[in-house]
């Protein structure tokens, strides 16, 4: 169970947004993450003291493939992303890495920001402590589950081979 | 039920009779690709994972051109490692600063990309090689690190948009104005998660310089793959540079398309994207009001010989307008050579442009050409989002090189046909 609070975004959230290239010649996450949403959103790092699910609207993620995007997310602190969908590179970059993603357009329409929310990743359902809407979503589907369940692509491969 | 081009792609390379649109499956691959930016981080996640060797050293491509000539210290640091990895594990295709140039560009010209083949790489616009029939879409670091290890891809086969492309370019109307026409039609988001096939007998007039655009940003309306038939123009590039054979596909006649666009080529205006969005796009001649401070011709989306010939041939015989920096980058060395001889740098020279070797620069913020607060500009590149090019209170215009060249002489938006003899605006 996910419990946080909603940290609200719109449209088109890119990954120039999330973490500008300037910083690319960075590889540390751990540095890297303090320029996250630097140049859209100076008080990123102060909402995510208290917030740390991330609710956009459409396409969330979009433009270049680098990794960076979801992994400064998740350095910074950030435990699940909520979105009415996702870019495709990441998407597939957040699911490689571990950090959790979950599409939901009614989820996007309605939530706001500060809302307290209960997220089962097992179950499927995200539950809104403050109007008490539950909205469910779909399941991953195995082969994906497979790769969250193990924390990521890597972990998932060795233990494939392990097998 | 039938299926696309793509999904016959990955069905061969599968080994499977069919594929439908949402199904995920391994996939071999036939190259693993990374830059100076991505395969660092490929590299430390694959070393940390224990693996020792790569699955073949010929179906890996390395390549420095993000932040080389290096950039800083730490920039040199990661062009070191990725240096260092290519050595160790002998991988073939690493070409080093002064051999080599800008992915998207380098891998056609050496051939290292054919129809049917399925290509991987750790760069959004890996799409690139859809022109020559390929699959290629962009992945990231850690998907890099596996293929590199293993030799396959998770994969999620897409559904498709087929695009129809009809009737013939007007003057001076090039692929970068076709496909920001397109993503202006589709937005951003538009062909999410989709193939874009590209059909019709307009094609017959894109030349691959024009496809290689087009197939480049189809990325920027969310696709996952674009695709051009394997026509007679595609054979004849393919011929002096693919010597291996391949196969190339088509989509069933009963194929199940998610959406299709028809675009008449005819009336496909000179167009700009404006800030902050590729999609925010404007016919050229109707923003003829927006001052430029620089202007940037090159880049994996236009930085071949014909965008370097069209932006000569506004340039010859005219200048950069006072005050304004216009930064031409042959995409790769083997261009740059050719430019030279066809006497297009001595053009940018005398125009007051200044030549850079070939370089990512630019185009993503990295260095050669960043940008001040308020500063506007006009660029062949392929985003204009917040802070793409320098300061979070910047902006970038994307555009033709016509159009790029045009405008680098006025000082505002121009299209070429609004300059006279000397390059006022009419």
């Amino acid at each position: 169970m996910i419990t946080d609070r909603v940290l609200r975004y719109g449209d088109h959230v890119d990954t120039d947004a999330i973490i500008p290239a300037r910083y690319l010649n960075i590889t540390d996450m751990a540095v890297l993450a303090a320029h996250a949403m630097e140049d859209v959103d100076s008080l990123f790092h102060q909402r995510l003291h208290e917030e740390k699910i991330i609710v956009a609207g459409r396409n969330f993620g979009c433009g270049s493939s680098r990794e960076h995007a979801p992994a400064v997310l998740k350095e910074a602190g950030v435990k699940l992303v909520i979105a009415h969908s996702f870019a495709r590179i990441f998407y597939r970059n957040a699911i490689n890495i571990g950090l959790p993603i979950i599409e939901c357009s009614e989820a996007s329409r309605d939530l706001v920001e500060g809302q307290t929310l209960d997220v089962s990743l097992e179950e499927g359902t995200i539950f809104c402590r403050d109007t008490e809407e539950q909205y469910p979503f779909a399941p991953y589907p195995p082969f994906m589950q497979r790769i969250i369940d193990a924390g990521g692509l890597i972990p998932a491969l060795k233990k494939e081979a392990a097998r | 039920m039938g299926m696309t081009a793509t999904q016959k792609i990955l069905a061969h390379a599968a080994g499977v009779e069919s594929l439908s649109a949402g199904q995920l499956l391994s996939c071999p691959v036939s190259l693993v690709l990374g830059n100076d930016i991505t395969a660092p981080v490929a590299i430390d996640i694959f070393e940390e994972a224990g693996f020792k060797r790569v699955f073949d050293k010929d179906k890996i491509a390395l390549i420095p051109d993000h932040f080389v000539p290096n950039k800083d210290i730490a920039s040199a640091q990661m062009a070191k490692r990725m240096r260092a990895f290519a050595r160790a594990h002998n991988i073939t295709h690493y070409y080093e600063v002064g051999r080599g140039g800008i992915e998207h560009a380098l891998l056609p010209e050496k051939g290292l990309v054919a129809p049917g083949e399925v290509i991987i790489g750790a760069d959004s616009h890996t799409c690139t090689y859809g022109a020559v029939g390929a699959f290629s879409t962009g992945v990231g670091s850690t998907d890099m690190a596996a293929a590199m290890a293993t030799g396959e891809c998770w994969v999620k086969v897409p559904g498709a948009m087929r695009v129809v492309l009809t009737g013939k370019p007007r003057q001076d109307v090039t692929g970068k104005d076709i496909i920001l026409h397109l993503i202006g039609l589709i937005g951003v988001d538009g062909a999410r998660y989709m193939s874009i096939e590209f059909t019709g007998d307009g094609i017959a007039h894109l030349t691959m310089d024009s496809r290689f655009t087009m197939a480049n940003m189809v990325i920027e309306a969310g696709a996952k793959n674009g695709l051009f038939p394997v026509d007679e123009v595609c054979r004849e590039y393919l011929n002096s540079r693919v010597s291996r054979p391949w196969n190339s596909y088509e989509a069933d006649e009963d194929a199940d398309y998610e959406a299709e666009v028809v675009i008449d080529l005819g009336e496909v205006p000179l167009t700009v994207s404006l800030p902050h969005l590729p999609s925010n796009t404007k016919a050229a001649a109707d923003c003829s009001h927006i001052a430029i401070h620089q202007a940037v011709i090159g880049s994996c989306t236009n930085g071949r010989i014909e965008d370097l010939r069209q932006a000569a041939s506004i340039l010859r015989g005219r200048k950069v307008a006072d005050y304004v920096r216009c930064i031409v980058f042959p995409a790769t060395v083997d261009i740059y050579r050719q430019a030279m001889e066809e006497g297009l740098i001595g053009v940018f020279i005398d125009a007051g442009a200044t030549v850079s070797m070939p370089t990512c620069g630019p185009c993503l913020g990295g260095f050669c050409g960043i940008l001040a607060k308020g500063e506007t500009c006009i660029a062949t590149t392929n985003r204009n989002f917040v802070g793409r090019m320098g300061h979070a209170e910047s902006n970038i215009i994307l555009a033709s090189p016509a159009v790029a060249a045009a405008s680098a002489v006025t000082g505002f938006v121009t299209v070429p046909g609004a300059l006279s003899e000397r390059g006022a605006a009419i």
